[in-house]
């Protein structure tokens, strides 16, 4: 695919990253010379230095015969403008935009599309909001993904000694809940993925994958480790527009402090936040955090812009006595280093925007697709299409499906309904299957099987 | 000496002549009661014949007196012009009292007419029932017109003579929040808001007359109720009715005059009545009306006032509504209720109205910001760090009113102290002192004991009259647009 990429900055640089390492011919645009050798130095694409919302320079990026353009500057006006010259003068197909303004993404859907031709919206800040929000809501899990409007969800959970399953096979699932219909889709043991089958063994400190209804979550989760007591208290560190974003999303249900520096933005954030507590200083600051309690604080969110000092608040904070830390962090490098020490979870902002770009370039009918484990595994939510003959998984059962070595189909959605997976389950024509890969390479593979035949069209 | 005096002159003299403008206009409001005069053949004709005639001729001359001076009004001169309005009115509003009744002082007088004015309903008058219509048309009017502000008014009417108005506004509309301007033009905004009062009075006076009042009683109650100034043509009040159903209809719209008039016009022109939801002192000033309606009722019935609870609960409603909006109508004598009940209701007077209503006192928007200021320093004292802004409908106020508010607050308390020592130390007894100063400052009307519902301000002498004349022109211009005339900077260039 020949993608244009406007603006390289965290988020931009992040896309073409990946982008480039599923073969697509990138070109990305900036005004800023020295970002743009940078990505040059790195990655296998083209540069072009230019107003992103300047038709000439779309057009020396290869508009005419574009496929997709994602325009991700820090300017929503910027974005807005370059979708609508991509639509009006080049006719490009697919055009992505990034906003960040509440204002512009509350009147989503009909009149972005209409007015500025955008496709599809991303908004870097909203994802990472809802992200943190569902692992405040499952504060044992390491990672939430919704389906079905969070019906259905997928939980990744740390086992640990003491969890009733830990140490058992996994068919006794069933048998110590009968009653929960639950599908372990993956397992990690020491970063390496595990197909699980019914004779498989949890152990202590293995990654658990697993999908089940809403309401039956905690009592999966039950099964692999011992309970935290529920969030009550959160305290996010960074008043920034994911902090401020957090913040107004969690105070009506939780008990939310929020520290900022800044005396200006403090004055700003309380008077937009209505039960917050605004809290003017150092997260990094012992005195403060002692003054605030922070032993009795479940959630600790470090949201600011530098790593560093979301990793060093969040450490500090965890020494202090906070259950949970989660760190904002952009450096991948990092991301690795520190999670699964003392900062329980950490969040990388590239990585969340990244994943619902990646289901526009897939092949195959993807309503979502969702990046594990920073990228080395995916889920994928496949519509399929066809009949018995045009396609190689409609009417056929789970387990006839010649699913590649690593992949798995974990639930089916069909209609309203959430069918979690058995190898009995019949496939029909429409179904979104939720197919687990545990790695990227057999990401292509996966898309070819459930392409449609040519006999379809 | 002498250059300060013609700095003074510099300064007083275009406001006269701004003030000429005003009072020339005022004379034709006693063209209504002069008609009146003619059709019901009362015999207080003269009285508006001369009064009339004189107080068109003062305005004029003072109008052409001014001229000399005359120049575009600063913020400066709006204080002043806003007092020698005040000061001004009353006086030559006297005119038709003192004409009509010559045994009557000027004292007496000018304390109905500023009374009127300030729509504060303290009467110096007796034999109301009596008064040629007329007379008691002019006292009810007096109330009406002073209802918004005659600045409000006069802010409509003077930017098209070419005078510039703004202000005035600033120093007339009551309350913190000045910047509720519904049209970018001031002159608009207040015509829109006496086009609100007027519809609103009419309204009052067709539900009177529905509820059994003659014609002429339902205008004139609807002049009072609507201005939250509380004069009846009976020295009974409204006890003189005896109807449930007049008392019902008058607690609404005190109830209504109580609220902030943008509001009311928001709420009209969305034709919805979210804009009561989203006015932070609706739900403070109903809420705690209602409340304390229930609290006392049952309060004055088990102190066993009245032996039947719904009785109670008629006259509790009434009387409180009537006090707590600062109206000062009565329909029962409750100088015998128990003390705490009553001065419940003198504190409710205080707090209750609204901004931008036509109620007195602190206003209620004052109170709760400092109610919430109070809870902020506390919770400062939990998180030394926190950043706690004072919030009011959602919106932070800055700090500066903050501080402005608490000063006012202070002032206003040390004005009651200080009033009240001075009526102590002229003989009167704690009770009525302390009870007639707050009436007086958040322009209710009765107070207690000897300026009792049951009877009126005439028992006392003219040096008392004459403190409580000022100290509702204090309440009404909210006591700092008349300090500032007292401080020596203001003076000073």
């Amino acid at each position: 695919m020949k993608i244009i990429i406007l603006g390289a900055g965290q988020v931009g640089a992040n896309l073409a990253a990946s982008l480039v390492a599923e073969n697509n011919d990138i070109t990305v645009v900036d005004l800023d010379i020295a970002r743009l050798a940078l990505l040059q130095d790195r990655f296998d694409l083209r540069t072009v230095r230019g107003h992103a919302a300047h038709p000439s320079t779309l057009k020396k990026a290869g508009a005419d015969d574009a496929d997709m353009l994602v325009a991700v500057t820090q300017s929503d006006e910027t974005n807005l403008v370059a979708c609508r010259l991509a639509a009006t003068l080049f006719n490009i197909p697919a055009r992505i935009a990034r906003i960040r303004s509440n204002d512009f993404l509350e009147s989503e859907g009909e009149f972005l599309a209409e007015h500025f031709g955008v496709d599809h919206v991303i908004s870097p800040e909203q994802e990472v909001t809802e992200t943190l929000r569902r692992l405040i809501e499952h504060p044992e899990a390491l990672q939430v993904l919704e389906f079905a409007e969070g019906r259905l969800r997928l939980v990744a959970v740390r086992a640990y000694h003491g969890g009733p399953l830990v140490g058992h096979e996994l068919q006794d699932l069933r048998r110590h809940m009968p009653d929960i219909d639950a599908r372990v889709a993956a397992i990690y043991r020491r970063d390496r993925g595990i197909v699980p089958k019914g004779i498989t063994v949890i152990e202590p400190g293995d990654e658990v994958f697993f999908l089940a209804r809403k309401q039956d979550i905690p009592v999966v989760m039950r099964e692999l480790r011992r309970m935290e007591r529920p969030v009550k208290r959160v305290m996010i560190a960074g008043g920034g527009n994911i902090g401020k974003r957090l913040a107004a999303r969690l105070e009506r249900d939780y008990e939310v402090k929020l520290i900022d520096h800044n005396k200006t933005t403090c004055a700003y954030l309380a008077e937009q936040l209505h039960r917050t507590l605004v809290l003017q200083g150092d997260a990094t600051d012992e005195e403060l955090l002692e003054q605030e309690n922070i032993e009795a604080i479940d959630v600790f969110c470090a949201l600011t812009n530098d790593d560093e000092d979301n990793i060093m608040s969040a450490l500090l904070a965890k020494r202090m006595g906070a259950q949970r830390v989660i760190a904002l962090i952009n450096r991948s490098a990092y991301v690795n280093l520190v999670q699964g020490g003392e900062i329980d979870i950490a969040i990388s902002p590239a990585q969340a925007t990244v994943s619902p770009l990646l289901s526009k370039i897939r092949r195959g009918d993807m309503a979502a697709v969702h990046s594990l484990r920073r990228g080395a595994a995916e889920v994928l939510e496949i519509v399929v299409h066809g009949d018995f003959k045009t396609s190689k998984v409609v009417g056929r059962r789970i387990g006839d499906v010649a699913l590649p070595e690593g992949a798995a189909i974990a639930a089916v959605i069909r209609g309203e309904e959430v069918l979690i997976a058995h190898h009995d389950t019949l496939i029909e024509a429409e179904d979104h299957l939720i197919v687990f890969a545990l790695n990227k390479r057999i990401i292509p593979k996966v898309e070819k099987l459930f392409q449609v035949g040519f006999g379809f069209f | 000496m002498a250059s300060g005096s013609s700095l003074s002159l510099l300064r007083v003299a275009p406001v006269v002549h701004v003030l000429g403008l005003v009072i020339l206009i005022f004379s034709f409001t006693m063209l209504a009661p002069l008609l009146t005069a003619l059709v019901a053949h009362d015999d207080a004709q003269h009285a508006f014949d001369e009064s009339f005639a004189i107080t068109l001729a003062a305005g004029v001359a003072l109008w052409l007196i001014g001229r000399r001076w005359q120049r575009e009004l600063k913020v400066r001169d709006g204080f002043l012009l806003v007092i020698l309005v005040w000061t001004g009115l009353p006086a030559v509003a006297t005119l038709p009292f003192i004409i009509y009744t010559p045994e009557m002082s000027f004292t007496d007088a000018y304390f109905e007419a500023i009374s009127g004015l300030t729509t504060t309903g303290a009467t110096v008058m007796s034999g109301l029932d009596d008064l040629p219509p007329s007379l008691n048309l002019w006292r009810h009017l007096l109330q009406w017109l002073g209802g918004m502000g005659i600045i409000v008014l006069a802010v409509a009417i003077l930017p098209l003579l070419g005078v510039g108005g703004r202000q005035l506004l600033k120093a007339e509309l009551p309350g913190p929040i000045k910047d509720s301007k519904l049209t970018p033009r001031i002159a608009d905004t207040a015509k829109l808001l006496w086009a609100m009062y007027a519809g609103l009075t009419a309204l009052c006076a067709v539900a009177l007359k529905l509820a059994g009042m003659s014609w002429f009683d339902a205008i004139c109650h609807a002049f009072a109720t609507l201005s939250l100034g509380g004069f009846s043509t009976h020295d009974a009040s409204i006890g003189h009715f005896n109807s449930p159903l007049i008392e019902a209809v008058l607690i609404v719209f005190m109830l209504l005059a109580a609220l902030n008039f943008v509001t009311h016009f928001l709420a009209f022109r969305q034709k919805r009545l979210a804009a009561y939801r989203h006015d932070p002192e609706v739900r403070g000033v109903l809420g705690l009306v209602l409340a304390s309606c229930l609290g006392i009722s049952v309060y004055v019935w088990q102190a066993g006032v009245y032996p039947e609870y719904l009785t109670a609960l008629r006259h509790v409603s009434f009387n409180l509504v009537s006090l707590a909006t600062d109206c000062g109508f009565a329909s029962t004598d409750y100088n015998g209720w128990p003390m705490f009940s009553t001065m419940w209701m003198l504190f409710l007077s205080c707090v209750a109205a609204s901004s931008g209503s036509t109620g007195g006192g602190l206003k209620m928007i004052r109170s709760m910001i400092l109610m919430r200021q109070g809870v902020r320093e506390l919770e400062h004292q939990l998180h030394p760090a926190a950043r706690l802004p004072v919030k009011v409908g959602g919106h932070a106020v800055p700090n500066q009113i903050v501080f402005a508010i608490q000063a006012f607050v202070m002032m206003y308390i040390a004005t009651v102290v200080t009033m009240t020592l001075v009526l102590l130390a002229s003989g009167l007894d704690f009770v009525s002192a302390f009870s007639a100063v707050i009436a007086c400052i958040n322009n209710a009307g009765p107070g207690l004991n000897e300026v009792g519902p049951g009877t009126n301000y005439a028992g006392l002498n003219d040096f008392q009259t004459w403190v409580l004349a000022f100290t509702m022109l204090l309440g009404r211009l909210e006591l700092f647009t008349v300090f500032v005339l007292f401080t020596r900077a203001f003076w000073r260039g």
